[in-house]
């Protein structure tokens, strides 16, 4: 019985993406696949390992990065030009989406490297500023080549993949679903969450920290790469607006509303996310503006309710992981406290701003805190 | 070579002018338990910070084992052979008790970040490998019951521990506590006399200290350095410090 | 010359914005990434007040105003329950802040850009260059917004207050300072300056759209973060000189089309030299 709970829950996240996969197949088996869906079904796979792979970043290593689509903009290009070029000689599509992403990525990691390299000894805020700067950047030097189509982006109608290209795509969130947990369930992994939780501790635990952190920046910008490489089989022209700090924010905020350092968690979110985005602009053709409201209000909502100190009570009392728990204390009363590390992501302390000033002094004492005391009430 | 495992050589560091910790000169024994107290800001954790190379020093040179470790940054002290525990306890909170002193153990198995990715058999070797030692110094700490509960969830007494056992897991020669009885309740205190000493002769350790509980570091130290005002204001046999007419001033001002 | 005086200009503005974004970190210590938006509803509030009263000046009163308030309640909304809170989660909120005022503008003015036109001043002569008043008018007002921060930072009650907190909160608090008042009024100084941002900005662009905040919103708070973050003097020295690189580059039509690369190549290299920007204080965290 513990064997089995154990395993079902390492491949948690591996049956969730196979088992959609197969569905879809199903269903497109048997002629019942609108193009509509399967193009949402791409967009989730682009977003999904966009997200995952920034929860590397953000989740695993503690560390804010705000140019995401930056690195996935270097694969868009470069895997999309590669894939182009490839194009009349290889007549198999699959084989020319795998390689291109193979190229891009590594374009992508590269580009990871050479910024991570100078940069990663920053701080906090300062280094969330210059993987913004980065992205930016990145942007304008594309758009400025001639060979990239210039302003008018680059053309990749001739790798459009059409409808099937969601099979590929689940396919590279498997992957990366691989990748990263491999990664994190490994001592690399706990060298990488070490240095989130206390990068003084992790140091003076013999931890090489720049070096990890650079193996985290250059493993999240290599699949941001792969997921511009299918986004450049998905959409064409690859448009170099696209890539812009307002996408970095939307993936940042997929892996924060799911859960840091939570993989499955993340996937929901990213997957959520984008079929609301999508839906909520299509189906319903709801006018861009009231789309926008409605995320920006749920956003602020959400985070609100997650996190706001005064409304822990109400939120132990409602929240879906104290159902989850209190269901499952019910049907396995037995069960013992799972080595659940994947904690609470509104406990993570997270490099930026405040924390560089303010976990020195604060953060050991945070565990054994009590509570402020309630007011006495006069007899 | 000396029969000294750390020697230090006019260290000293200053910051902005203050000379927070000045012409030190410690000699520590092989197998030795060794004190350093001194009123509040006398500089000690400083120089524990100086020895773990979190800060580097101004002036002067240390060695361990006859080895010059002066100006190497953290982890490449600790993987030479120094590892320390902090006032202010810093566990990796957000990981269990067990990953805790996982993570300390890292360096002992080699296996590359593509070996871990694609589960290559250097990977589970080194995996294994850790763990199983990993089970074993919680054991001898008595916290291997507690070691899948998030290290922040333990109780206060038992975070000093974990602290403690994780620095051991990195395989130091000379051990550095600051401060590891601080808060600890008198039974808690004499139960942590009775480990340290165990894990010196366990592990063959060399164990350097800082506190404040008199009656602690008389109980376990063989001889102690008193630091006021960033310099050394006595040295020798635990007993004979104690005594000394200058560190009671000292400690309780003129 | 005349670039030197519109860099100038520019960079008036951009120090303004960095300066609310720096006080409101010093202060609330938080990314107030929905700083840049408070412009874009100045500029629209400019652009209704002309509309109502066709009058220059008490448009501005009211984009002023409405800027203000909207500052504090942001922050008493969405900002104040988050406090204690992880910091990443009070980034998230900005952002939602952020989006919320933007499609809220495009909800009531449409995405289309429309034209505001505040006047025309028309031109001097300095040195044998045309300069445009307005720009001469815009970077005096900034210089004497500027100065007056300061003073008032400096030698006021109020002002000192705030740099207690800045300092330490807790023990801010224990000196009896409000600091949820200082906190809000920090909101409200900083979107008050964001409010003349909105008006200068448009006096050199004379035409809005509800995104046209984010962008000037990130490149002052680079400009903030170039002269180090937190740092008032640092906010008005990196602001101008962002701007004045800003209008060089975009002088010169070889590297006009680089000008966004060029400002941020700029942060990182003036970063990696000096890692908490030009006046940035260095803090050593405390083992």
């Amino acid at each position: 019985m513990k064997t089995f709970r154990f395993s079902l829950k390492k491949y948690r996240n591996y049956l969730i993406v196979a088992a959609v996969l197969l569905l879809f197949l199903a269903i497109d088996l048997f002629g019942g696949l609108r193009r509509t869906d399967a193009n949402l079904l791409s967009q989730i796979a682009i977003s999904v390992i966009l997200a995952l792979s920034l929860n590397l970043v953000v989740g695993f290593l503690g560390e804010l990065s705000l140019g995401h689509a930056g690195f996935m903009c270097v694969g868009a290009y470069i895997g999309g030009y590669a894939a182009v070029a490839m194009h009349g000689a290889i007549g198999s599509s699959v084989l020319v989406l795998l390689l291109s992403a193979l190229i891009g990525g590594v374009a992508a990691a590269l580009a990871g490297f050479v910024i991570g390299v100078p940069t990663l000894r920053l701080k906090g805020d300062y280094l969330a500023i210059v993987t913004l700067a980065f992205g930016e950047i990145v942007r304008t030097l594309f758009r400025n080549q001639a060979v990239f189509g210039g302003a008018l982006g680059l053309d990749t109608s001739s790798i459009r993949f059409g409808t099937k290209l969601y099979i590929p795509a689940l396919l590279l969130v498997l992957f990366t679903l691989f990748v990263v947990q491999n990664l994190m369930s490994s001592k690399h992994g706990r060298a990488i969450k070490a240095i989130r939780d206390s990068e003084i501790a992790a140091r003076a635990s013999g931890i090489a920290v720049t070096k990890y952190k650079l193996t985290v920046f250059v493993i999240a910008a290599f699949f941001a790469g792969v997921a511009g490489v299918v986004y450049a089989h998905h959409t064409s022209p690859v448009d170099y607006g696209y890539f812009s700090f307002n996408t970095s924010i939307d993936i940042l905020v997929m892996v924060v509303l799911g859960g840091m350092g939570n993989l499955t968690g993340t996937m929901i979110s990213a997957a959520a996310l984008t079929f609301i985005d999508v839906k909520l602009t299509t189906a319903l053709s709801l006018d861009a503006a009231v789309r926008n409201l409605l995320y920006a209000l749920i956003l602020i909502l959400l985070v609100v309710w997650n996190n706001a100190p005064a409304l822990r009570h109400a939120r132990e009392k409602y929240s879906l992981r104290t159902l989850f728990e209190k269901l499952s204390k019910k049907f396995f009363p037995k069960k013992a406290e799972e080595d659940s590390e994947s904690a609470a992501w509104d406990k993570i302390p997270t490099k930026i701003p405040m924390d560089a000033i303010l976990s020195a002094d604060l953060q050991p004492d945070r565990a054994f805190t009590p509570d402020p005391p309630e007011k006495e009430e006069k007899p | 070579m000396s029969d000294f495992l750390l020697e230090t050589r006019d260290l000293g560091i200053s910051f902005g002018g203050l000379k927070a910790v000045q012409g030190v000169n410690l000699t520590v024994k092989k197998g030795e338990i060794y004190g350093l107290i001194g009123p509040n800001g006398a500089g000690k954790t400083t120089l524990f910070n100086l020895l773990a190379g979190v800060y580097r020093p101004t002036t002067g040179r240390f060695f361990l084992d006859g080895e010059d470790l002066t100006g190497k940054g953290s982890a490449e002290i600790n993987r030479r052979g120094i590892a320390r525990t902090f006032q202010n306890i810093r566990l990796f909170s957000n990981m269990s008790v067990l990953s805790n002193v996982m993570t300390g153990l890292g360096n002992r198995a080699a296996c590359t970040v593509f070996e871990s990715i694609f589960r290559l058999p250097r990977h589970r070797r080194a995996e294994k490998e850790i763990h199983d030692e990993a089970r074993e110094i919680l054991g001898v700490f008595g916290l291997d019951e507690e070691r899948h509960l998030l290290s922040s969830g333990l109780p206060y007494g038992k975070q000093r521990k974990l602290e403690i056992a994780r620095a051991i897991a990195t395989h130091p020669k000379l051990l550095l506590l600051d401060e590891p009885a601080a808060g600890m309740n008198p039974q808690e205190t004499a139960e942590l006399v009775a480990t340290i000493r165990e894990i010196r002769d366990r592990f063959d350790l060399t164990v350097l200290l800082i506190e404040h509980d008199m009656s602690f570091v008389s109980g376990l130290c063989d001889r102690l350095t008193v630091l006021n005002f960033g310099e050394v204001l006595a040295e020798g046999a635990c007993a004979q410090v104690l005594r000394d007419p200058e560190v009671i001033r000292a400690y309780l001002g003129t | 010359m005349n670039i030197l005086i519109n860099g100038l200009c520019l960079g008036g503005v951009y120090a303004l914005i960095a300066l609310g974004y720096t006080m409101v970190y010093g202060i609330a210590k938080m990314l107030n990434f929905a700083h840049g938006d408070i412009i874009m509803v100045g500029a629209y509030a400019l652009f209704s007040g002309m509309a109502l009263t066709g009058m220059v000046i008490p448009a501005c009163i009211l984009a002023a105003v409405l800027c203000t308030l909207l500052g504090i309640l942001t922050e008493r909304v969405a900002y104040r329950p988050l406090r204690g809170a992880s910091p990443l989660a009070v980034l998230i909120t900005a952002i939602g802040v952020s989006y919320l005022l933007e499609s809220i503008a495009q909800l009531i003015y449409g995405t289309d850009s429309k034209p505001v036109s505040i006047g025309n001043f028309g031109t001097v002569k300095i040195f044998s260059a045309d300069v445009a008043v307005s720009s001469l008018l815009t970077l005096g007002l900034c210089l004497v917004i500027m100065v007056g921060l300061t003073l008032f930072v400096r030698k006021t009650k109020l002002g000192r207050a705030m740099l207690a907190v800045s300092e330490d909160r807790g023990a801010a608090e224990l000196m009896g300072i409000n600091t949820n008042a200082i906190i809000s009024l920090t909101f409200a100084i900083g979107s008050l300056l964001a409010a003349f941002a909105g008006i200068f900005y448009l006096m050199k662009i004379p035409s809005i759209t509800p995104t046209l905040g984010s962008m000037p919103g990130i490149k002052a708070f680079t400009a903030a973060v170039i002269g180090g973050i937190g740092s008032i003097p640092g906010a008005m020295i990196g602001g101008i000189l962002l701007g004045v690189i800003e209008e060089v580059c975009n002088s010169i039509p070889a590297v006009a089309s680089y000008t966004t690369a060029i400002e941020f190549g700029i942060l990182i290299l003036l970063l990696l030299v000096k890692p908490n920007g030009l006046l940035g204080k260095q803090r050593r965290e405390k083992v």
